[in-house]
């Protein structure tokens, strides 16, 4: 079985981030990336799913600028067997993503997609949805457990108010929950294992997909800034607060 | 330009989250519909045709549709999308797990956690964790919007829309549902409370996060929340996490005990009316948003606080 696991390279999830004074974006420039955390997620169940015999090859996917490559090497040194980089500077939105997805889906035939289930810069958690919908295959998003057998992926998905597991039929399109799995450090063999894994270069006009912005970003700006407000004595003054400022 | 909503529900009652994703529709169309699936949910509609602003109430039954499988549901608006302008959906799970298979399904873009409708074509919604608001324009003919509810004020009741009946559309084998595990409380909703308390790492075990978070909870008739840490830990269940990756809240009173407050938590609880912070760390980043802060043990403030409750 063929496991294709696409993952983005994103602000590093512990950086602070800086809205630009000219309110054009995030400033990027300088700052450490990284794989978006859910996706390691994604590879790391990928990976498992090989060690425990039931996958025999994960192929990792990222569209992006060339230093996407980066996040590409770390998915195979968690254990993905080759990527493929579709090298482009252009921003790609969720649906542009969710067609280049596709386009690979249709040329690797994996039985099963794994993905985030949201990238957490962004905050879409749209992709994985869209490219289930436009390859129509069955989807079950925010995974937290994946059983694969018989043809079919049982998985427990996270939902408001509990729990709820939906068998879907392979192939199909499953997006990672953060409580799916803890992804494994990368050891020192596994690092220089990757550098000799396969690692092709595609651009965008390869897929035939037109990945022009439907969405103009007329500004990016900072959210109302929330200041620091007293640090009081002790119980009794709190419940004095509270109960003036109305919410008691 | 007609607008659908799907209401949101829990099979008996209807959330006012869908009279928050009301107003939002409204800013963008002056016909608004509603949309009830499930089955056995004529109360459920009866209560959506009396929020103020609905034109129409559509209902659509089935066992399928019951257990809110994302392409069935998907498959009903895409047909029903035909006779609007906007579908506007609450961005709870049920919510983010369908509406962008609507979106690809029209060929749209999906205009995701939208927090404030500016004009019929202009949207801001929060990226990077709430840490930056972007503001986008839509050239799309139809608007697939899913909508922050804690960003918006409920409609208000008053209307009497008409309940009409649509049918679902044959739904596909590609998927089954197994069973559903409930976590079952007397406790106010999570994303419907005005107050909430949560607790952290700092609480240290399952027990002591239910014998310090609960009665302090059930005296303040709040729900209960819980830091990313405090469910990895095995404190408190998965859907108790308000957060980036968790629900996001905005109630009246937010009390953060033994929260630090990475930024992946603030993301999902800083725009409450009010915040206290009771931590016994001085620099937790918490105390940086927090309206009150309590510098101390909470094994201490906690049952001074439950005494000065009275």
């Amino acid at each position: 079985m063929k496991i294709l696991v696409p993952v983005k390279r994103v602000l590093d999830y512990n950086v602070k981030v800086r809205v630009k004074s000219d309110q054009s974006g995030v400033d990027l420039a300088n700052v450490k990336m990284s794989m978006n955390p859910f996706d390691e997620i994604a590879v790391e169940e990928a990976t498992r799913l090989k060690e425990k015999g039931v996958a025999t090859e994960i192929v990792a996917v990222s569209i992006g600028p060339a230093q996407a490559k980066d996040t590409i090497i770390t998915a195979l040194t968690i254990g993905a067997d080759r990527g493929i980089l579709i090298q482009t500077d252009q921003d790609v939105e969720p649906l542009a993503v969710a067609k280049l997805l596709k386009a690979v889906a249709e040329t690797e035939k994996p039985d099963l997609i794994i993905m985030g289930k949201q990238a957490i810069d962004g905050d879409n958690n749209a992709t994985g949805q869209m490219l289930s919908t436009l390859l129509d295959w069955p989807q079950a998003t925010f995974a937290s457990k994946v059983v694969v057998e018989n043809g079919e992926a049982q998985v427990t998905r996270e939902v408001d108010g509990g729990l709820q597991t939906l068998g879907v039929k392979l192939p199909a399109v499953i997006t990672t929950d953060l409580r799916l799995n803890e992804p494994r450090y990368a050891s020192l063999p596994n690092i220089m294992k990757a550098k000799k894994k396969p690692l092709e270069t595609k651009t965008v006009a390869d897929y035939g997909v037109d990945v022009t912005p439907r969405l103009k970003v007329l500004k990016v700006t900072e959210p109302p800034k929330r200041s620091a407000g007293k640090k009081l004595a002790d119980a009794a003054e709190l419940v004095a607060n509270l109960k003036s400022a109305g919410v008691l | 330009m007609a607008a659908l909503v799907i209401a949101d529900h829990d099979g008996a009652h209807l959330r006012d989250t869908t009279h928050k994703t009301v107003t939002a529709a409204l800013a963008l169309s002056s016909d608004v519909d509603v949309l009830v699936y499930g089955e056995g949910v004529k109360t459920v509609a009866e209560a959506a045709s009396k929020i103020a602003g609905v034109r129409k109430v559509l209902v659509a039954e089935s066992a399928d549709l019951k257990q809110d499988i994302a392409e069935d549901v998907a498959a009903l608006i895409t047909g029903l999308a035909v006779n609007y302008d906007a579908v506007a959906i609450p961005a709870s799970a049920s919510g983010k797990n369908f509406a962008p298979r609507i979106a690809a399904a029209l060929d749209v873009s999906l205009l995701s956690d939208v927090i404030e409708v500016v004009d019929g074509s202009t949207f801001v919604r929060p990226i990077y964790a709430g840490n930056a608001l972007e503001t986008v324009q839509t050239s799309e003919a139809k608007k697939v919007l899913t909508v922050r509810t804690t960003a918006f004020k409920a409609a208000a009741e008053g209307g009497s829309a008409s309940v009409e009946t649509v049918t679902a559309p044959a739904t596909k084998a590609g998927t089954r549902f197994i069973s559903e595990e409930k976590v079952t409380s007397d406790r106010p909703e999570l994303g419907a409370a005005k107050i909430i308390v949560s607790g952290g790492r700092a609480l240290g075990s399952k027990e002591e996060f239910d014998a310090v978070i609960d009665p302090l909870a059930d005296k303040l008739g709040a729900a209960v929340g819980a830091s990313r840490a405090a469910v990895d830990a095995g404190y408190a269940p998965n859907d108790y996490q308000v957060g980036q990756t968790g629900k996001v809240v905005a109630p009246e009173l937010y009390i953060a005990v033994g929260i630090s407050g990475a930024i992946q938590h603030l993301a999902g609880m800083k725009d409450s009316k009010v915040i206290v912070a009771i931590n016994k760390d001085p620099e937790a980043p918490i105390f940086s948003v927090a309206d009150y802060g309590l510098v101390a043990d909470y094994k201490t403030a906690i049952p001074d606080l439950m005494k000065a409750l009275g």
